[in-house]
């Protein structure tokens, strides 16, 4: 077999599906192995279809994969829908006590009925028909039974040895079962070495919530929306250690106030949201920009517009982020391409809003936030802190003899030092109204623009590490070109392209806000054609790229937007639609 | 100690006789008579005549958005518990935009004052319809006389079981000081509702209005207001034209008590950066 396999189980929706694929994941990434996960799910709690699909490999993975060789169906439905991802000569475990599967065309794919009901039945409960199933798997993947104590322990452990046992007798009869009467195996690879490596597993929304504690959040202010709330969960676990609020607010709106009031008073604080909650802190957005506060904001997009479809991943935030709130105000928008981004650019971001007194936006969406993976640790000696120009009393002391300015638009380059409330010497309002040096509203023509102009400048010249990132020859002719989370599908995309004798680099964007124009020139030298993938209807990074770098002529379009995540197949074929074979290599 | 010369700021923009006026005096006098430095006060102001306050105050200020005073205000004080935090605004502001957020502070019950200068009118948009207009108040917006049911504010903070509850006039300094002062020393969410009559765009809820109508509650010794029932009954009896402590519940643990892992030290003051030691422990849990 390959260095890799496919797994999937699928159900109905409040079936165990997603627990099933937990454990598994997890027992995989324990026994050495690198997993990635994906959970399709609907917007309800009982019925519907759901799945949950692991690619296991020896190497690091950035992307779900397209096949599967491994199907565990508990009904029907799951055979039907996931049977264009099933590989030819793979093989579909049906619960036969439930059902007798059919096929829905005459492809080579072993059905093979299990009556994994029947079997956890006789191990003591029918509850226990995905323990059964997990066995089976072990069976065709070649995997000891013994090598899933750990995890079944870590899962039934507080319920006791005796349920911890009956698992245990309902995994090894689901392995023993297929053993005696199959020979279809899809082994895993040799395992890897991972000696001097940190194999981790975690989800983007798990290295929001880390990197906003390890880049100093002390104050979370959220309201519970898929894809986000697992941010929360993961906060409302480990900030009381660290001294830190969590606020379940009582809407987005006053998440995003309450993270501004707290920034206000010096803590760094934030708000977690997706789409709709987004929509609902524009005004408040503004206020951050012009009343100088800092704010980290992250959106973990999900399909639009409206409610949109809840559960589904989407780029379609684009335009909100770099543009959204009526009037103009500075912002830094950064897009994190893995999960050890999520870690490293959500804490750099409490930097970003602190040194340039503006609010930072982290956009990552569902399938980046929500899929579990096994990385080679977290970037934690790369975490800094800038706290920007915050003034001590003695500071404050020394500017009271000429009047201190919070707004001071003299300086140079537009970021005037900050006082915190309880500093004396220090006192102003920080305001939504324009107003002049010392923080008092004012509306006269000559102030407004001065004032404009400061905070306009505060982000002039901006440079920081985040921006362009370039992978594959520095001559492509062609080059894939993306932001965000469709790093990894892009990245193996090149590859399969490299091997296939297409000659493509690949830009991507962690950083679209300040457009990082001059690296983005530099990456663009000698390519003819760009495919530009996104994951929206209208092209949202394309146009961003048009209005401030150009290349109207070189930019064609890979655009999804049914609710699934990017295929590398569709990366593919788009790639060979776009870039002619052979003609400018 | 400071004294009112120390939270002398801008002169206030508000229109002459406006009660306004009164309100900002009583809350920088509160201030004062608690030994209150300014830069230890902060307010947090929504938008509207009203909103003006933190700007007219002489503290740190925090001139938020309309209607979002109150979910800024908390923060601040979670931010840094040292700190005296007033919200602040009117009753659009308050009871119209902002409506959803004053329900869930009282809930919240994080210790923050919040004041409301209720005029029954929006006045800085020049004389509309107000969510406390009474039924028949002819405005911009309801040239007929308005057909909706005001808003109760005391009722409503009863309730939702508001931890402190208060009603004063700014054409009674000396008792809206007190009060002020009693809703600052309230551990938790205090709510002072002011009646600060608008003399430019409503000629009905006039400070001759009050001064006839006005039920006092410190005229009356029997008065409890521990007993969250009977101060229901009293509010509906006076048709909410009263002043005085409606309810009080010293005894509520505030969010602040209540908050699993909240540092004594403000977080403001808190170390931010993590140890190796902390790295590790995090660590361990992604494994």
């Amino acid at each position: 077999m390959g260095s890799e396999v496919g797994w999937k189980v699928g159900g109905k929706q409040g079936e165990g599906i997603d627990s099933t694929g937990e454990i598994y994941a997890i027992a995989l990434h324990r026994m050495g192995y690198y997993v990635f996960t994906y959970r399709h799910f609907m917007s309800l709690i009982k019925g519907g279809h759901t799945n949950y699909k692991i690619r296991a490999a020896d190497h690091v993975l950035r992307h779900h994969g397209d096949d599967v060789h491994v199907l565990v169906a508990f009904d029907q439905t799951t055979i039907d829908v996931n049977w264009p991802e099933l590989v030819d000569g793979g093989i579909v475990i049906y619960d036969s006590s439930s059902f007798q599967a059919k096929k829905p065309d005459d492809r080579d794919v072993h059905l093979l009925g299990v009556p994994l009901t029947e079997i956890a039945k006789e191990a003591g409960n029918p509850i226990m028909k995905n323990m059964v199933a997990i066995g089976v798997s072990a069976a065709i993947n070649e995997l000891p039974p013994e090598e899933f104590r750990p995890v079944v322990q870590d899962k039934f452990g507080r319920k006791g040895q005796q349920v911890v046992e009956a698992n245990m007798t309902a995994l090894s009869r689901g392995y023993a079962y297929f053993q005696e009467r199959s020979r279809v195996r899809f082994p895993l690879p040799a395992k890897p070495d991972l000696q001097g490596k940190d194999h981790l597993y975690a989800s983007g929304n798990q290295a929001t919530g880390f990197g906003a504690l390890a880049g100093g959040c002390r104050l979370l202010a959220a309201y519970p929306i898929t894809p986000a709330t697992e941010i929360m969960y993961w906060v409302l676990q480990h900030f009381p250690k660290y001294g830190g609020v969590v606020l379940q607010a009582e809407d987005e709106i006053a998440a995003i106030n309450m993270a501004i009031g707290a920034n206000f008073s010096g803590v760094r604080a934030m708000t977690s949201t997706s789409g709709p909650g987004f929509s609902l802190m524009m005004e408040a957005l503004g206020l951050a920009g012009m009343s100088e506060t800092p704010v980290v904001i992250v959106d973990v997009q999900r399909s639009g517009p409206s409610t949109g479809l809840p559960t589904k991943t989407e780029q379609s935030d684009l335009n909100e982020a770099v543009y959204g709130t009526h009037g103009e105000i500075p912002r830094i928008v950064l897009t994190p391409r893995t999960v050890e981004e999520c870690f490293l650019l959500t804490a750099e971001a409490f930097n970003l809003a602190d040194h340039y007194q503006c609010p930072v936006i982290v956009l990552s969406d569902l399938y980046l936030g929500m899929s579990y993976q096994s990385i080679d640790g977290f970037p934690v000696q790369a975490v800094r802190y800038d706290r920007g120009k915050l003034l001590s009393e003695e500071e404050l002391a020394q500017l009271a003899k000429s009047g201190y300015q919070r707004y001071d638009a003299s300086v140079a380059d537009g970021i005037s030092p900050r006082a915190l409330p309880g500093q004396k010497h220090g006192r102003y309002v920080a305001l939504g109204n324009e107003h002049n040096g010392t923080g008092l509203e004012v509306e006269d023509q000559e102030t407004r623009v001065n004032q404009m102009r400061k905070r306009q400048r505060k982000l002039a010249g901006f440079q920081h590490f985040t921006g362009v990132s370039v992978e594959g020859p520095d001559n492509a002719p062609y080059a894939l070109v993306g932001f965000g989370s469709t790093w990894g599908g892009l990245e193996e995309a090149r590859a399969a392209l490299a091997e296939a004798g297409l000659t493509v680099k690949h830009i991507h964007f962690s950083r679209v806000w300040p457009f990082p124009e001059a690296e983005f020139h530099a990456a663009m030298d000698g390519v003819r054609l760009a495919l530009v993938t996104e994951l929206n209807a209208t092209g949202q990074l394309k146009q961003l790229i048009r209005q401030q770098a150009g290349y109207h002529d070189r930019l064609h379009s890979c655009l999804k937007f049914n609710g699934d995540p990017i295929s590398l197949r569709e990366i593919v074929d788009s790639a060979y639609q776009t870039f002619p074979m052979g003609v400018f290599n | 100690m400071a004294t009112m010369v120390d939270y002398k700021a801008e002169k206030a923009t508000w229109c002459p006789g406006c009660g306004d006026f009164g309100v900002l005096n009583a809350l920088q006098k509160a201030c004062v008579n608690l030994g209150l430095e300014p830069e230890q006060v902060v307010v947090v102001s929504g938008i509207g005549c009203s909103g003006k306050i933190s700007q007219h105050f002489g503290g740190y200020g925090l001139h938020a958005l309309h209607g979002r005073s109150l979910p800024a205000a908390q923060a601040v004080k979670l931010a840094n518990r040292h700190l005296t935090v007033i919200a602040a605004g009117g009753d659009g502001d308050g009871f119209g935009i902002g409506m959803g957020h004053f329900i869930h502070a009282m809930r919240r019950n994080i210790d923050i004052t919040y004041v409301v200068m209720d005029n029954h009118i929006y006045g800085l948009t020049t004389g509309q319809a107000s969510p406390t207009s009474d039924v028949g108040a002819k405005t911009k917006t309801s040239p007929a006389g308005t057909v909706e049911q005001p808003i109760a504010p005391l009722q409503l903070a009863l309730a939702q079981n508001c931890s402190f509850v208060a009603q004063g006039f700014s054409g009674n300094i000396k008792q809206l000081v007190s009060l002020i002062e009693r809703a600052i020393q309230h551990k938790g969410f205090s709510f002072v509702n002011v009646f600060s009559p608008c003399v430019t765009f409503n000629k009905v809820n006039t400070y001759e209005f009050y001064k006839e109508h006005l039920v006092n509650l410190d005229d009356d010794p029997t008065y409890d207001p521990r007993d969250r029932v009977a101060a229901l009954r009293r509010v509906a009896e006076a048709n909410n034209i009263l002043v005085g402590v409606i309810y009080e519940d010293p005894d509520r643990p505030s969010f602040e008590e209540s908050l699993r892992g909240y540092p004594a030290e403000p977080l403001v003051r808190q170390d931010i950066a993590l140890q190796a030691a902390d790295y590790a422990a995090l660590l361990e849990t992604f494994r």
